[in-house]
């Protein structure tokens, strides 16, 4: 049996216990950041009589859905909310993809006059910047960015590193011989762009496409500078507003006088919150163990290229 | 001729491609390079025709009285300390930490495993640290949290921990390792993954245990990308993490000598003051420290492999 069992390992592999040492540190670090969430779900399905008695627990007394009940009751600025995430984030990608993929194939070009000049355009940029204040007063004052999802995705729009990615990817997977073959064949530079590139850059521009889609759905920062109100607040920043003021929901839900005071007196604060962080970290923990390939792929190129 | 013209579209062309790009930008990168007179100067809202250009020229030359302003506070040193602080001690850890995990990841034997400690360690870097200071405070609020319960519950006194900055080192240090180890981990797999197996096959018939591959093989074949990121790290050290520093510690007052930072600071001046003027001129030197860090940085890694160099 153990002569089997010796014999099934790789000949040249750690021994058993550094194995066994290897799993007992990797398992703990994996449980430190899984665990987190877990227990947010709980707390998500406590009873507040729960939490008013024992704190929260992974163990609570009593279990209710009354949270995710009343997220369906004052629903109004929460699904307002979770809209405007999503169509941040849809519309945001759109965007970004395609002034991305147009700027990377001009610098990806080798026989484009100006692409020396262009690359240092957007590289520039990561080296040196305004900073905080002079581009918030550039996008109040010139652009006029405030209320608006314009707001939002305008600002987010370009990422020169994105730009590397997505250049680094058609330098190392479309011969140039394509791009003159085309020319020969008489299309034109969008053409060879849209009907030849894109269709074979599909692994590329999945890439891109999701660091960006995870950045615009992740945003809090920018809607905390240009937004003020709470009919354009994504989700993040809604949650964050939260951490102060629990009872944003209510004050922002169509209710009204005794009916909205009734229950903010018996709104099951802490659950609720935690049952927004729920609804938000969902669609993530469900899309990204399909997404990680890509992504990975993307954080390569990006770092060790960058 | 022909050819010529043709060389022409085709510029023509291309240009227009990346045109959206460079107005984006020109507008969003480079105007506020120009905006950083403000730093010099005393903004003031035009009232008459408010528009950026009216603000801009009627508002006072100040001199440098923004950077002093800047330095008067005995607050300046406690954020330039943080910064710099906080940056050597995560660039360290994050560094040893992140590859003792990805060379673990290596050897294990069972591969589906591995994948699943992977996407598992993975996990908190898709997040926003809005929902990491959630985590957090499940953990350590003041009245329901699981950690001043369990306190309690053991008869010792509570802990009351967004208001008592000496934790904060700890906390901030757990939050970041927690949230970026599993992608530098899974940056440095990808890096020993690329190693030729053959070495690790040379070095077992000549007899080296496995620490001595690790020491002899797959640590000096990560040599180069150890050295880049580290640099570029170091380039970045007047830079941090804003959201770990400004949502995780719930924005507390009291914890300011622990967790601000140069960007807090200098969002904290922009929001709380509306002083753009000194706002701006802390971004002017953060990003010219920067600039210079990251220059320097360059050159370092451009003498170890010229190949990696930025630029």
């Amino acid at each position: 049996m153990a002569n089997a069992k010796v014999k099934k390992r790789r000949i040249n592999s750690i021994s058993v216990p550094a194995e066994i040492i290897c799993h007992i540190v990797l398992i703990l670090f994996c449980l430190l950041c899984i665990v987190p969430f877990v227990f947010v779900v709980i707390i998500s399905f406590t009873s507040q009589d729960s939490i008013r008695a024992i704190g929260y627990s992974f163990f609570p007394k009593t279990t209710s859905f009354e949270a995710y009940n009343y997220v369906m009751k004052l629903g109004d600025q929460l699904w307002r909310s979770y809209f405007n995430s999503f169509f941040i984030t849809v519309a945001g990608t759109f965007f970004t993809m395609l002034v991305t993929i147009l700027y990377s194939y001009g610098l990806y070009r080798k026989d484009f006059k100006f692409r020396k000049f262009f690359t240092f355009w957007a590289f520039f940029t990561m080296l040196f910047g305004g900073g905080l204040a002079p581009t918030y007063v550039v996008c109040k004052t010139v652009l006029g960015l405030s209320d608006s999802y314009w707001a939002v995705i305008i600002p987010m729009l370009l990422n020169p590193f994105n730009i590397i990615v997505m250049r680094t990817f058609f330098q190392s997977s479309i011969p140039e011989e394509l791009i003159d073959a085309a020319a020969i064949d008489g299309a034109g530079e969008y053409t060879t762009l849209f009907k030849i590139i894109i269709p074979i850059s599909k692994p590329g521009i999945a890439t891109v496409g999701l660091l960006s889609a995870l950045a615009y759905w992740n945003e809090w920062f920018i809607p905390m500078l240009y937004i003020r109100e709470a009919k354009f607040y994504p989700l993040q920043y809604l949650l964050m507003q939260m951490q102060t003021k629990v009872d944003f929901l209510v004050k922002n839900s169509s209710m009204i006088g005794a009916e909205a005071s009734n229950i903010v007196s018996d709104l099951p604060s802490d659950s609720l919150r935690m049952a927004l962080v729920v609804l938000i970290v969902v669609p993530i923990a469900c899309a990204y163990p399909f997404f990680q390939r890509y992504i990975v792929s993307g954080l390569t190129i990006g770092s060790v290229k960058g | 001729m022909s050819k010529k013209r043709s060389g022409i579209k085709k510029t023509l062309f291309l240009t227009s491609m990346v045109l959206p790009g460079a107005i984006w930008f020109f507008f969003l990168r480079y105007l506020p390079m120009a905006g950083i007179v403000l730093a010099f100067k005393n903004y003031k809202v035009y009232p008459k025709n408010p528009t950026f250009w009216n603000n801009l020229m009627h508002s006072a030359w100040t001199g440098l009285k923004n950077f002093e302003f800047l330095f008067a506070t005995t607050d300046s040193w406690i954020y330039i300390r943080n910064t710099i602080c906080y940056n050597v001690l995560w660039i360290i850890l994050g560094l040893v930490i992140a590859v003792a995990f990805a060379i673990m990841l290596h050897e294990l034997t069972n591969k589906f495993v591995a994948k699943t400690y992977q996407t598992l360690m993975f996990f908190p870097y898709f997040l926003s640290w809005v929902v990491a200071s959630y985590f957090l405070l499940a953990f350590l609020d003041p009245t329901r949290g699981l950690v001043d319960n369990f306190l309690l519950s053991k008869g010792l006194e509570k802990i009351d921990w967004y208001n008592t900055p000496k934790y904060w080192p700890v906390i901030l240090t757990i939050c970041n390792l927690w949230k970026n180890i599993g992608y530098s981990s899974i940056l440095y797999l990808a890096a020993i993954t690329g190693i030729d197996t053959t070495q690790y096959e040379a070095a077992a018939i000549d007899g080296a245990t496995k620490w001595q591959q690790i020491f002899y093989v797959t640590i000096p074949n990560l040599r180069p990308m150890i050295c880049i990121l580290l640099i570029m790290n170091v380039g970045k050290i007047f830079n941090s993490d804003f959201g770990l520093f400004y949502t995780v510690p719930l924005n507390s007052g009291s914890l300011f000598s622990a967790t601000q930072v140069i960007d807090t600071y200098i969002y904290r001046v922009l929001t709380a003051t509306n002083n753009i003027g000194m706002s701006t001129a802390g971004g002017l030197l953060q990003n010219a420290v920067g600039f210079v860090c990251i220059m320097f940085a360059n050159k370092v890694v451009k003498k170890i492999d010229e190949d990696s160099a930025l630029f």
